[in-house]
């Protein structure tokens, strides 16, 4: 079974939504929430929408609004895979 | 004909105590233009007859009738423009964003210090986030509605580069967006003045354009207007005999505009101030009628509101488009109010290529840096202007001498005709 | 939010000095005008007063004025699923669309190829608006007439399908030149819906296209105001026109979930200040106004609609979609354009709501109007017509100054369609469902769009103009 990690989710962020001027994503990220990293709201929207058409998993409307830092997205992507 | 008028704005600019508090001053200058990026570079090229038209790199142009273009090759986006920034906004917005920040530093204006309502953002854009917009109707049609991305509905219209300066700088004063395709450039310095009469103290203003993409390039050569040569050098030629269109360019200019008075009170230095405008638009062509063009009373109604006398204007700038039938009517128009071979006309354009709504605004940056510099720069390429269109072209070599009025022409796409008139503050 | 400093922000000194009696609904309260009075109290100050005598438009439900009208006061809804394209595939099927035959109302075969949909729209209503007004070039000649047109998007379904071509369906980054049609250079640039528009009227002054996203529509109404106050122009034919009910376009509001997706309930989908709302309906549509110099109009004899005395506009320089719940910047543009009428807050006798059916916009423009009216906002009608023909983008605001104009006319304000339930943070007089006959005086018309532009203009009865009893002929 493929699992998702704080990398791949590191590479979307930065890859759909650009990189922070502040903080490195490299870094320990995984708990900061995504308003303390630079990210809005279309922000997290984007990067749901590419994690859909990359891993084909559907991430319904209330699930985006829940996913309030990077590990928190890469918790439900890999419950979605594993379901 | 053009003694009335003439007799009309002597009489008038005789008044001996004119009060130009009125009249808005331009404190600050950000260029991103194909033969420089950032005032120094671009003036000292524009001086030099520098040129920076060449093959487009932007994308594989093989196939296309038109391979010339103005491209801002110094510039890359993601260096200039912060990176979360980028992402959700066009080329275009980061020509403007990048000009917009270069006009703040210059004109020393800190918006962190000032009143938050009393600044104010107007751009011009004649096409919007083109290449954006290419990209994602691609994904819509060859892989589904779900590809397309979120920063579409921001990114692709006309008010992006308004929006994400009024943001990036707190300025919560009026933000307007006008587009009338290269006279746009000139209008906004219209509606910012207007905002600087009622209560704003600060503006930013000018404008960019950028559609030297795939699908942009291909709606530009729509028109029939642009030049199909592969000589960079003999590509676009305005007022000559050898006229055939005009290049297209991408990029253009920022300025800041403030009230004289609160410039002077903080100690800026003025490059000069915008005392005069007019905006007209042309009738419909008639098919087998020759074209009527309303240029000449938009340059009237400039130097009338300026109280300017024909005789009194060092330069202008022209539109120069670069097609003979129209470049026959610039010169009816300029001729009726100057008389022949009256003013020097010029066309730094030529370096650039046809910027729009940034190339408006790249005219008057041009023309306050000629006010300031006491030159005015060549027209490149031409080899001596059609003898009929009776004007006295600056071609090749820049031309010394002190400027204080400076006339701005600009036609845009449709009918649009407008002209500024900048003078020494 | 504080309301209690409202009032007292959006008074000067010129305020205080005027007389006018607390508004109470149902009331008639005010003492009539001095009969022969040259001076609406709304202008203490100098300077040229601009006037609405003509109305155009081009909206989902009809065509016309009358057609516009009766859907508004009936409360009717024209959101249904959407016809111009298949949306199969899109999360937001439904929007309020024209039926619209532009042969049918005076396009030529040639006008219609040439223009793209949007730019059909806008002339035909433009077309309508200076009928109605009876303006010719003997009162304004051409170069004294000018034209402001908003639009968000443009020509935006012109060059989309175009696009389809030219890239073969998407597949080509390197599109083919060969089948780039003539006009296709126009719908790139947007300013050519002004110029249809400035043909159509035979405008030879200042023409512009303001393209301020959302606002556009009011913007381009107080684009032109400001021309024909200043003098630039005698005449002004202003409005804006939108046509966005095409795939790029309702899929980038997919993208942001900004739009409604009740696939299943298309007809009561726009639901704004309910409870149940879950994003806004897109629409299509063009109004178009004549705008004229208070004095020459009268000369004419022109009937007047409604005189403009405010219009101002602010910006959140916070965010390009997302709104700050305190709404802020919007209340500063009301108290501005109050300030410039002179008018205190109790003397507005409706509010022509920016009212999108997004939970952020409902919150957002409720917490502004109380900044802004203070306790006047919980006695005022308020209400979004965008309930009933759905959000336009740059046009609706346009379309709504020409219903605000019609309130003004017939004492009537259109109700708030589908509101059942209010949402309880959202908890002015919303008018839910039924259109309301009330004395209409003065009207404040608000807009909010991306980029975080916030405008408000200000409508008023003019007492010393003969009334416009006929409505819409058009």
């Amino acid at each position: 079974m493929t699992t998702f990690t704080l990398d791949d989710m590191r590479r979307i962020m930065g890859g759909c939504a650009g990189v922070p001027e502040t903080l490195d994503l490299a870094g320990d990220i995984g708990e900061v929430s995504f308003a303390e990293l630079g990210y809005d709201s279309l922000a997290v929207l984007e990067m749901a929408a590419r994690i859909q058409q990359r891993l084909g998993v559907r991430i319904p409307d209330d699930a985006v609004d829940e996913m309030k830092t990077p590990q928190a997205a890469v918790d439900y992507v890999n419950r979605r895979l594993a379901a | 004909m053009t003694e009335p008028t003439r007799a009309h704005s002597r009489a008038r600019s005789r008044t001996p105590a004119r009060d130009h508090d009125d009249r808005p001053v331009v404190t600050g200058i950000g260029v991103a233009a194909p033969n420089g990026l950032g005032t120094p570079a671009y003036w000292a090229a524009t001086l030099d007859g520098k040129s920076g038209l060449g093959r487009i790199t932007r994308f594989d142009s093989e196939r296309y009738p038109v391979r010339v273009a103005g491209e801002v090759s110094e510039f890359d986006d993601t260096e200039h423009v912060p990176s979360r920034l980028a992402v959700q906004t066009d080329h275009w917005s980061h020509l403007g964003l990048t000009a917009a920040d270069m006009a703040l530093r210059d004109a020393g204006v800190d918006p962190a210090t000032l009143p938050e309502y009393e600044m104010a953002v107007v751009t011009a854009s004649s096409s919007g986030g083109t290449e954006f917009g290419q990209r994602e109707i691609e994904k819509l049609w060859s892989q589904g509605p779900g590809y397309v991305g979120v920063y579409q509905s921001i990114a692709w219209f006309y008010a992006a580069t308004t929006g994400q300066i009024s943001i990036r700088y707190g300025m919560r004063g009026p933000c307007g967006v006008i587009c009338a395709e290269q006279a746009g450039g000139l209008d906004v310095l219209a509606q910012g003045r207007r905002l600087l009469r009622q209560d704003a103290r600060v503006v930013v203003t000018g404008g960019t354009d950028a559609s030297l993409c795939p699908y942009g390039l291909v709606a530009q050569v729509s028109t029939g207007l642009l030049s199909t040569r592969d000589d960079p050098e003999r590509a676009y030629l305005p007022f000559d005999d050898d006229a055939c269109g005009y290049v297209p360019g991408e990029g253009g200019a920022m300025l800041i505009m403030e009230d004289a008075a609160a410039a002077r009170a903080r100690g800026a230095r003025p490059y000069g101030a915008v005392a005069g405008y007019g905006a007209t638009f042309d009738p419909p062509p008639v098919p087998g009628q020759e074209p009527r063009s309303n240029l000449r009373r938009a340059i009237t109604l400039a130097l009338e509101e300026a109280r300017v006398d024909p005789a009194e204007v060092d330069v202008v700038f022209a539109d120069a488009l670069g097609v003979p039938a129209r470049d026959r009517l610039e010169a009816q128009a300029i001729s009726a109010v100057f008389g022949p071979h009256g003013v020097p006309v010029t066309a730094p354009k030529t370096m650039t290529g046809r910027l729009y709504a940034g190339g408006a605004a790249l005219d008057v940056a041009t023309a306050l840096l000629a006010i300031r510099d006491g030159v005015i720069p060549p027209t490149v390429g031409v080899r001596a202007a059609a003898p009929a269109y009776e004007l006295d072209l600056v071609r090749s070599a820049a031309r010394d001498g002190p400027v204080r009025n400076a006339l701005v022409l600009a036609r845009g796409h449709g009918g649009f005709n407008a002209a500024v008139l900048v003078t020494a503050a | 939010m504080n309301t209690a400093n409202a009032a007292g922000a959006a008074g000067g000194g010129a305020v205080r000095e005027m007389s006018a009696g607390e508004a109470r609904p149902g009331t008639r309260r005010r003492t009539r005008a001095r009969p022969g009075a040259r001076r609406s109290r709304y202008h203490a100050g100098a300077g040229r007063r601009v006037v609405i005598t003509g109305i155009g438009v081009a909206a989902p439900g009809g065509i016309g004025v009358r057609a516009f009208w009766d859907l508004l006061t009936a409360g009717r809804t024209a959101t249904r699923a959407i016809t111009l394209f298949d949306a199969t595939g899109f999360r937001s099927r439904i929007a309020a669309e024209c039926d619209f035959d532009p042969a049918a109302h005076g396009l030529s075969p040639q006008e219609v190829r040439r223009m793209d949909r949007a730019a059909q729209l806008g002339v035909v209503s433009a077309r309508q608006a200076l009928a109605d007004s009876g303006l010719t070039p003997g009162d304004v000649p051409p170069e004294r007439l000018g034209v402001t047109v908003g639009s968000a998007v443009g020509c935006t379904m012109g060059l989309e399908q175009e696009y389809v071509v030219l890239s073969d369906c998407g597949r080509q980054w390197l599109v083919d030149p060969a089948y780039g049609v003539p006009q296709l250079y126009g719908y790139m640039i947007p300013s050519t819906i002004a110029t249809e528009v400035a043909w159509a009227g035979a405008a030879e002054g200042p023409v512009a296209l303001i393209s301020t996203g959302c606002t556009a529509g009011l913007d381009s109404v107080g684009h032109g105001y400001q021309l024909v106050k200043e003098g630039t122009a005698d005449a002004v034919v202003a409005g804006a026109s939108d046509a966005p009910i095409s795939p790029i376009t309702v899929a980038c509001f997919d993208a942001i979930k900004a739009t409604s997706p009740s696939n299943d309930i298309p007809g009561t989908a726009s639901r704004p200040f309910d409870l149940d709302r879950n994003g806004f309906v897109l629409g299509e549509g063009s109004a178009m106004m004549v705008l004229e110099e208070r004095d020459a109009a009268l000369r004419r004899g022109a009937r007047v609609y409604a005189e403009i005395v405010g219009f101002a506009s602010r910006s959140n320089a916070y965010h390009m979609t997302g709104l700050k719940p305190d709404g802020r910047e919007m209340a500063e543009a009301i108290r501005t354009a109050m300030r410039q009428a002179r008018l205190r807050p109790g003397q507005i006798d409706y509010v022509n709501a920016h009212g999108s059916g997004t939970r952020q916009n409902d919150r957002h423009e409720t917490a502004a109007f109380k900044a802004a009216l203070g306790e006047h906002a919980h006695r005022v009608p308020v209400s979004s017509i965008k309930s009933m023909i759905g959000h336009s983008l740059g046009a609706i605001g346009s379309i709504e100054v020409a219903a605000c104009a019609l309130a003004i006319t017939h004492n009537v304000v259109p109700p708030t369609a589908n509101l059942h339930t209010a949402d309880p943070e959202c908890d002015l007089d919303y008018v839910p469902l039924t259109a309301r006959d009330t004395r209409v005086d003065v009207v404040l018309s608000v807009g909010s769009g991306f980029g975080g532009f916030q405008t408000a203009m200000l409508l008023a009865r003019d007492r010393g103009a003969k009334p416009g009893q006929r409505g819409g002929r058009a």
